[in-house]
């Protein structure tokens, strides 16, 4: 076993130290509630801990591959979850087994939000940089608008449709609101269990890093160094954009899908899927190191973990995510601060020998 | 004749735009970079106006100078620890991102010293102002002097642009910043000197902003910030002239559509404006188109 581990290429025992560490979480946790020694304070935080896990790694899959910036990530969030939720809360009674209902609500929040990726990415992708954050930035605030004041009821005539209020809906008295403009969906079964986040964690962690080590991948990266010279050989800039792009904002759907199925009432609002969200999943990713699945995925469980642990730090956590984010960006990118590392920490190096 | 009283209501939304914006394009021309926090130094500019008006007692044109001078202050301190050493990083991402979490850093010290309570702003401007066509017509004297002060400073702007020696350095930088330097002029006094007067504007235009919507939060810049982005790329990024009507032209957008489309759809209406002028024209209304080169 050990030998084989040793033989292994190098990308593969990467990824396989990944999964091992979700893994060893996984029974660890399951353990400690076994045993009653897990606080129920952190056994609600199980579920939203794989939510953010999720977003992180399918974030930093734009922004560490491909590498630009996505602030509208929340968004896609968002339709994943309204979009599963709506399917849920529909077919509560139609559908009782509980993880199959589940697994039909993942495949249809998947589903929707990949085809807003592709919709939303086709005009977003042409531009970049800076005009490129700020306009997923505004396809994210819109998203959020938009769910704000749809009110979607059923009644026996079928489904109504306003954007206005209830009374909009025009529904026979039987009718009953699904969808509930800024109140948005309240009732939908709580089907997300840790067991089932874990699984969707390790299935995200098992596409981001297979993508990462394809030939695909390779091209993705190829056009983040440097676009023209990725044209030049013949690379198909725009399809491989795209689809990390959509791949990107299925799995964000994905963990919208578990975040909705983990509450009883999914209103949208500006902390859970509009600006800050965004912002919180960057703060994860920039953290755990740009372009590092596993350091996003440990990023998102300290930064989680911690303002809850640490009690009255609640007040600070955002301002303390401001400075990480200030501080980690001057230490890896300042070209003095690059300078200062080589000269007097050792392994920055090292790694430089490494390579040559 | 609603109508007409909504026009003149987007205008000077849209004069706070495009002081906003001014800000924005000017830095964005010469640093090449996206202040995210910009809007924020308008709430901070406001909250200083706040404190200098309710708390110390002054007049209003002193403390619309307090609110000028430590946000002027605050803008050049920014631009030295957090931009600058990002300046010739790698990666155009770092500075981005830095700029986030400026503008987060804003945000929640805000948030820890004044609290989450929306404050009420006090009326600086007394002036009733005026009412035209037999009454059927009020405008607010707010109304007028934001419209002044936009028209104002837009002039003063572009003279000091054009005319005046730091103005010349500041389109040299803009231009070509290794040439500028060679040239002999202070590229690192450039930049900021523009970030101080893009932040002097702000506060004026916190100020203005305050007393037509007389609430103030720790996010009452954010929003107006992004959609005075919006205005300057609408406009033309770079442009001065374009940051003014980008910044007209979106507010009556915001103040039609409130009116007569939807109210709370207003800010997904200002989004997809932005979102089809780059589409369609990414350079905006006056932009200059740049060649990438290889």
């Amino acid at each position: 076993m050990l030998k084989k581990l040793k033989t292994m290429k190098k990308t593969t025992r990467s990824s396989m130290i990944t999964y091992a560490i979700v893994i060893v979480a996984f029974i660890v946790m399951q353990a400690l509630t076994y045993t009653g020694n897990l606080s129920s304070l952190l056994q609600g935080l199980l579920v939203p801990l794989c939510t953010y896990v999720i977003l992180a790694v399918s974030l930093n899959l734009v922004v560490g591959i491909l590498g630009e910036l996505s602030l509208g990530h929340a968004g896609f969030m968002c339709v994943g979850a309204f979009s599963s939720a709506f399917f849920s809360k529909c077919m509560r009674d139609v559908i009782t087994v509980a993880p199959l209902r589940f697994f039909l609500a993942l495949l249809i929040g998947i589903a929707v939000a990949a085809v807003f990726g592709i919709i939303i990415g086709i005009p977003v992708l042409r531009l970049k940089g800076d005009y490129l954050a700020i306009v997923t930035l505004a396809f994210g605030e819109i998203i959020k608008n938009l769910v704000n004041v749809l009110f979607i009821g059923v009644d026996s005539n079928g489904f109504h449709f306003s954007t206005k209020d209830v009374m909009g809906l025009n529904m026979e008295a039987d009718g009953t609101v699904i969808v509930n403009g800024p109140q948005g969906i309240t009732g939908t079964p709580k089907d997300s269990t840790f067991l089932i986040g874990t699984i969707l964690v390790l299935i995200t962690l098992f596409i981001v890093i297979n993508l990462t080590n394809s030939r695909d991948g390779r091209a993705i990266m190829a056009i983040r160094d440097n676009r023209i010279a990725a044209e030049s050989i013949g690379i198909n800039v725009t399809k491989y954009k795209l689809m990390a792009f959509t791949i990107s904002a299925a799995l964000a759907g994905a963990a919208g899908v578990l975040y909705a199925h983990n509450l009883s009432t999914l209103s949208a609002n500006t902390n859970n899927f509009g600006y800050n969200m965004s912002i919180s999943i960057l703060v994860f990713v920039v953290l755990g190191g740009i372009g590092s699945i596993r350091g996003s995925m440990i990023a998102a469980v300290i930064l989680t973990l911690l303002p809850e642990l640490l009690r009255g730090f609640a007040d600070y956590r955002m301002l303390i995510y401001a400075i990480v984010l200030i501080l980690m960006m001057l230490f890896n990118w300042a070209p003095k601060a690059i300078e200062w590392r080589e000269k007097y920490l050792s392994f920055g190096k090292r790694k430089k020998e490494a390579v040559k | 004749m609603s109508f007409i009283s909504y026009l003149v209501n987007g205008l000077s939304l849209g004069s706070v735009y495009a002081i906003i914006a001014l800000g924005y394009t000017m830095v964005y021309g010469i640093a090449k970079m996206l202040n995210f926090a910009h809007g924020d130094v308008i709430m901070i500019g406001a909250y200083m106006a706040l404190i200098s008006l309710t708390q110390l007692g002054l007049p209003v044109l002193p403390a619309i100078l307090v609110a000028v001078v430590v946000c002027t202050v605050l803008g050049v301190v920014i631009e030295r620890v957090a931009y600058r050493p990002l300046r010739d990083a790698s990666s155009s991402l770092a500075v981005l991102i830095t700029a986030i979490g400026v503008s987060y850093l804003l945000q929640n010290t805000a948030l820890l010293i004044f609290g989450a309570n929306t404050q009420s702003f006090p009326s600086v401007i007394k002036w009733s102002g005026v009412s035209l066509a037999g009454g059927r017509l009020n405008i607010s004297g707010v109304t007028i002097v934001t419209i002044a002060a936009c028209l104002v400073i837009m002039i003063f702007l572009t003279l000091f642009v054009q005319k005046s020696k730091p103005g010349q350095a500041m389109r040299a930088v803009s231009e070509d910043r290794g040439a500028a330097q060679l040239m002999g002029i202070n590229v690192n006094g450039t930049i900021a000197m523009t970030f101080a007067i893009g932040s002097a504007l702000a506060a004026v235009a916190g100020v203005l902003l305050c007393s037509a919507y007389p609430t103030l939060d720790p996010y009452t810049g954010a929003m107006p910030g992004i959609k005075a982005f919006v205005a300057a790329v609408f406009g033309g990024i770079g442009s001065i002239s374009g940051a003014f009507i980008g910044g007209l032209l979106l507010g009556i957008i915001e103040i039609l559509g409130r009116a007569y489309i939807s109210s709370q759809m207003a800010d997904a209406i200002v989004f997809a404006v932005l979102i089809i002028v780059l589409l369609v024209k990414p350079t905006g209304l006056l932009g200059k188109k740049i060649q990438e080169k290889v």
